[in-house]
C-alpha cells in the first residue's frame, strides 16, 4: 500500500485520467485560443513542469480561476488550483504597477475614499480612462466603482455601542467594497441581522481577503494579510464563539479554500465558521428557529446570477432559497454560467475583448429574463453585469433587506 | 433540507429518474460530484445489441436469455419495452430528438466506420436500417485541417467494404486555424463552440464547393450543436446533399447536449442540481436512511423519503477499486464481488472482462444491502447495479435508462 500513499499529491494531480471533461466547461478556452486549456495548463503542464519549470507556460495568465473545471471534473482533481499554483511558483517576471495598483485595494481604497468625490470624477473622465488604458492597460472601457466619502468600519465605529445591547452576536467581514465602495451592503447586514437579534461587530484587524494579490502574484503580502485575517478569524471565533460572516463570495472562498491551497495558510481550526451571510442565515432559520417576515407591498421580478466561487462553495441553494422564500418574488431561473470578469482580470486591457465574450450568453440570457433586477453575491460580477446588460445588481442581503419588515421580523423572532 | 426523493449522482440515470420524479410531482434534489459518462457517448444508445457474442435484432426476444442477475432480468422483458419508450418520451420532451426503436435494433457508425447495433441515437449521427441496406452510393467525407480526432480512412476503407464509393476533403475556416493554436485542444466541444452563426454559414459554403451532384451522403465529425440541435438542423438545410455526423474521440458533442437538456428539463421541473458535490455520510434509523450530510451544505443536512444511488461504475467512482477489494464509497454498501481477486479480469483484455459485471447488492426490488441488511428506502439505478456486461451488450444506456425509471415507479407506487 505504501507505495499508492506516496503517489498521492495535494492536488490530486495524478488522478486526472485526461478525459478533457474539465476543457469542455472552460469558459476562457471557449473565446481564446491562445490558453491551452485546464488540462493542458493544469495536471498535464505540471508533469513538464515538475520535471523542468522551463517548461512554465505564461498563457496560463489567462486561466481567471473560475474553478468551473474544478466543479466539472469527475476525478476530483483540483485543476485550478494547480494552474494558480504554477503561477505563483514559476512565473518569476516582476509584477507591473498596474497589476500592483489593482491588486491592493486596501491601500489604493483608503486613499481614494479621503478625496471620494475627486477621484471618482476623476475616474469617470474620458482623457484620464483614455490616458489609463494607453499608459498602464487598464482597459478605457471598464467603469470604477464609486468610492465612498466614508467607509463602513468609520459608520461602524458609531454603531459598535448599539451594536454590542444585542445578547447574541456575529462577525462580520466586510471586505474592500463594502468598505471603500459601498457601506450601503454592510449596513443592509446590519439591518437584518438586528431585526433577528444579532449585534453585528468588526472583526480585531480585518485586511483584504488577498483574492486580488493572488491573481496578481503578490504572495509574499496577500499571505500576510492572510496571516492578519486568519488570526483576527480565529479571535472572534473561539473568545466571541460567533461564525465570521462576509456578504461577497469571493472573499469567503479565498480565506475558506485558497488561504489552505495557495498561500498555506492553516484554517483548519475556523474554516467550518467562515461563511457567506445567506448560508448563515439560512442555516440559523432551519437550526434555530429564525424567522424572516416581508412587507406584503414588496413586488420584484428578479434572477439569481451564480458566481463562479459560489458554485465552486455549493451555495447557490442558500441564497435563492432565502430569495424565493419573500412572497412578492417573482423568481426566474438561469443557467450558472461565467460572467467573465473575475475581478482584476476583466480590467486588463488584454483580457478586456476576451472578458466580454465570456460573458456574452449570459448577458443575453439576462436581457431576455427581463427582471427588475439580478441578485448576486459578489461584486465583481455585478459591475460586469451592470456594465454589459444595464439591469441593476443587488447582493441577496440588500434585497432580503429591502423587502424585511423589521418589526414584524422583531416579533416573530421574540424580540418585542 | 428536505426533500421527497434524493438521487446521488447527475448522469443518465440519475437525471431519468429525477425527470420522472419531478414529473410526478415529487420534490428532487440531485447530487452530482463532477460530470459524468455522458460526456463520452457515441450518441447513441444502447438497449441490448448482443447476447453470449450473438448479435441481437429485436431486444425484447434477447432478454428472455438473460441470467437472473442481469437487471433487465428483474425489471421483467415487458416493462424493459414499457420504460424504453417512455424513456424515448422523455428524451423528446427534453428537446432531443432521437431515431430507434426498443423492438427493432437499427446500426449506428461507429468512429472507425463499423455498424454496430444500437437502440436510439441522436437525429444528427449516420444510421441504417440494417446492415446490408445502406443505400448510399456515393459519400463525401469532410474534416478539419488540423483535426485529429476523426478518421476518415478508416471510415472510406468501411464503406468500401459494403461497396460504397468514398471521397475524402478536408476543409478549414479562419476561426478553426486560431483553434489550431493550441493543437491538443482542437477537439469536438471546442469546435462545436465555434461551429455557430456567421462560421456555419462558410461551413455550408465550403461543402458545397467540394460537392459533385452524384454525392448522395455527406459525412462531418460531430462537432455541431452543443447547447441544441438547432446548428445541425441549420447546417443541414443549406447543404445541397443529405448529411449526417460520425462520432468521434470524447469529449461527445452529442452526450454533452444531452447531458445539458436533461439536466435543463429536470431543472424546469423544480429540482435542485448540486454539481460539484458529494455526499459524505448518510444518518440512518433501522433499516431505513433518514438523511445525507454533502461535503458543501454540512453540517445542513438533507432530508428525504427516498434515495437513489446512481453513482455509476468505477469511472465515476461509483465503485471504487482497492488492491485487494472493491469498495462503494458512498454509503460502504455490500458489494458482488469475487474475493479472490484473480477472479476480477481475463488476461486477454479483449474477452469480456468480470470486473465489468461488478455492482452493489440489491433485492430483488433495487433497494441495497448493508451488512446484509435491505436498506429500505435506498434503491441503486444505472451502472452500480453491476450484473451485466455494458460493453460486450451494448446495453450501458439501456439499463442506466430503464432501471431508472424502474426504481422511479417503485417509489412512486409505495404504499
Amino acid at each position: 500500500m505504501e507505495y499508492q500513499v506516496k503517489n498521492i499529491s495535494p492536488n490530486n494531480f495524478e488522478q486526472c485520467i485526461k478525459c478533457t471533461i474539465c476543457t469542455a466547461y472552460c469558459p476562457v478556452l471557449a473565446v481564446n485560443p491562445d490558453y491551452p486549456g485546464p488540462k493542458q495548463a493544469g495536471p498535464d503542464g505540471e508533469r513538464y513542469r515538475l520535471k523542468n519549470p522551463e517548461f512554465y507556460d505564461k498563457a496560463l495568465k489567462y486561466c481567471l480561476n473560475c474553478k468551473r473545471c474544478e466543479v466539472a471534473c469527475p476525478s476530483n482533481v483540483k485543476i485550478g488550483d494547480i494552474i494558480q499554483m504554477a503561477r505563483l511558483d514559476y512565473d518569476k517576471k516582476p509584477v507591473p504597477l498596474r497589476d500592483w495598483t489593482l491588486a491592493n485595494t486596501d491601500f489604493v481604497g483608503s486613499m481614494a475614499t479621503k478625496m471620494a468625490p475627486i477621484v471618482n470624477t476623476v475616474l469617470k473622465m474620458p482623457i484620464v480612462k483614455k490616458a489609463m488604458d494607453v499608459t498602464i492597460g487598464v482597459d478605457s472601457h471598464r467603469q470604477f466603482p464609486a468610492y465612498a466619502g466614508r467607509t463602513f468600519e468609520s459608520w461602524m465605529k458609531k454603531k459598535a455601542p448599539d451594536q454590542s445591547v444585542y445578547a447574541r452576536q456575529v462577525s462580520y467581514f466586510h471586505g474592500c467594497y463594502v468598505n471603500y465602495n459601498y457601506p450601503k451592503l454592510g449596513q443592509d447586514f446590519v439591518k437584518v441581522m438586528n431585526a433577528i437579534g444579532y449585534g453585528v461587530r468588526l472583526l480585531e484587524k480585518e485586511k483584504c481577503c488577498g483574492v486580488a494579490k493572488i491573481a496578481n502574484r503578490l504572495v509574499k503580502e496577500a499571505k500576510r494579510d492572510a496571516e492578519l485575517n486568519i488570526n483576527s478569524i480565529r479571535k472572534a471565533v473561539m473568545e466571541g464563539h460567533a461564525p465570521v460572516v462576509g456578504t461577497s463570495s469571493t472573499c469567503i472562498f479565498t480565506m475558506r479554500d485558497e488561504y489552505p491551497h495557495l498561500l498555506g495558510v492553516d484554517n483548519s481550526d475556523v474554516r467550518e465558521d467562515i461563511l457567506i451571510a445567506t448560508a448563515w442565515l439560512y442555516r440559523l432559520m432551519e437550526t434555530e428557529g429564525v424567522k424572516l417576515v416581508f412587507r406584503p407591498d414588496y413586488k420584484a421580478r428578479i434572477t439569481y446570477h451564480t458566481p463562479c466561487h459560489m458554485q465552486k462553495l455549493g451555495w447557490t441553494i442558500y441564497s435563492v432559497s432565502l430569495l424565493k422564500s419573500i412572497p412578492g418574488v417573482d423568481f426566474v431561473p438561469i443557467e450558472s454560467q461565467c460572467c467573465g470578469i473575475a475581478g482584476t482580470y476583466g480590467f486588463k486591457k488584454e483580457n478586456y475583448a476576451y472578458s466580454q465574450a465570456i460573458g456574452k450568453d449570459l448577458f443575453e440570457h439576462i436581457k431576455e429574463a427581463n427582471v427588475d433586477f439580478v441578485a448576486t453575491d459578489c461584486e465583481t460580477c455585478k459591475w460586469q453585469i451592470e456594465m454589459s446588460t444595464g439591469v441593476p445588481v443587488y447582493n441577496p442581503i440588500s434585497v432580503i433587506a429591502d423587502a424585511l419588515d423589521v418589526e414584524a421580523t422583531r416579533r416573530a423572532n421574540g424580540l418585542v | 433540507m428536505k426533500y421527497n426523493s434524493i438521487i446521488i449522482g447527475g448522469g443518465l440515470s440519475g437525471l431519468l429518474a429525477g425527470i420522472r420524479l419531478a414529473k410526478a410531482g415529487q420534490k428532487v434534489a440531485i447530487i452530482s460530484s463532477g460530470q459524468s459518462a455522458l460526456h463520452f457517448s457515441s450518441g447513441s444508445f444502447g438497449l441490448l445489441g448482443s447476447v453470449d457474442g450473438h448479435s441481437v435484432t429485436n431486444p425484447v426476444e434477447g432478454i428472455k436469455n438473460l441470467p437472473a442477475v442481469h437487471p433487465y432480468s428483474k425489471v421483467g422483458a415487458e416493462k424493459v419495452i414499457s420504460h424504453a419508450a417512455e424513456v424515448k418520451n422523455l428524451l423528446s420532451e427534453a428537446g432531443l430528438t432521437f431515431k430507434g426503436d426498443a423492438t427493432a435494433n437499427h446500426y449506428h457508425l461507429t468512429p472507425i466506420g463499423r455498424c454496430r447495433p444500437a437502440w436510439l441515437t441522436l437525429d444528427d449521427y449516420a444510421t441504417c436500417e440494417d446492415l446490408a441496406a445502406i443505400k448510399w452510393k456515393k459519400v463525401a467525407i469532410i474534416n478539419f485541417k488540423g483535426y485529429l480526432d476523426f478518421y476518415p480512412e478508416f471510415i472510406a476503407d468501411e464503406l468500401k467494404k459494403k461497396g460504397i464509393v468514398s471521397v475524402s476533403y478536408t476543409l478549414s475556416l479562419p476561426d478553426l486555424e486560431r483553434l489550431r493554436k493550441s493543437s491538443s485542444e482542437m477537439r469536438a466541444t471546442a469546435i462545436a463552440k465555434y461551429l455557430k452563426g456567421d462560421n456555419l454559414d462558410l461551413f455550408a459554403t465550403e461543402i458545397n464547393r467540394v460537392l459533385t451532384p452524384d454525392i448522395d451522403m455527406v459525412l462531418i465529425p460531430a462537432v455541431v450543436g452543443l447547447d441544441s440541435e438547432k446548428p445541425l438542423v441549420d447546417l443541414r438545410s443549406k447543404v445541397k446533399a443529405p448529411l449526417s455526423c460520425v462520432p468521434v474521440i470524447p469529449m461527445s458533442v452529442g452526450g454533452l447536449r444531452c447531458q445539458m437538456a436533461l439536466r435543463r428539463y429536470f431543472e424546469s421541473l423544480g429540482g435542485v442540481y448540486f454539481l460539484g458535490d458529494s455526499v459524505s455520510s448518510g444518518y440512518m434509523k433501522a433499516a431505513r436512511m433518514v438523511s445525507v450530510e454533502t461535503v458543501n451544505l454540512a453540517p445542513v443536512s438533507l432530508f428525504a423519503d427516498n434515495f437513489i444511488l446512481a453513482t455509476g461504475s468505477f469511472f465515476s467512482h461509483g465503485l471504487v477499486a482497492e488492491p485487494h477489494k472493491v469498495v462503494e464509497p458512498v454509503f460502504n454498501l455490500d458489494v458482488r464481488v469475487p474475493s479472490d481477486r484473480d477472479e476480477w479480469f481475463r488476461k486477454n483484455l479483449f474477452e469480456a472482462q468480470p470486473f465489468m459485471e461488478f455492482g452493489v447488492d440489491t433485492d430483488p426490488q433495487f433497494r441495497v444491502k448493508k451488512d446484509g441488511k435491505v436498506i429500505e428506502n435506498v434503491y441503486a439505478a444505472g451502472a452500480i447495479l453491476g450484473g451485466c456486461n455494458p460493453l460486450k451488450e451494448e446495453s450501458g444506456a439501456g439499463v442506466a435508462t430503464v432501471t431508472a425509471l424502474e426504481v422511479a415507479d417503485l417509489i412512486l407506487n409505495q404504499k
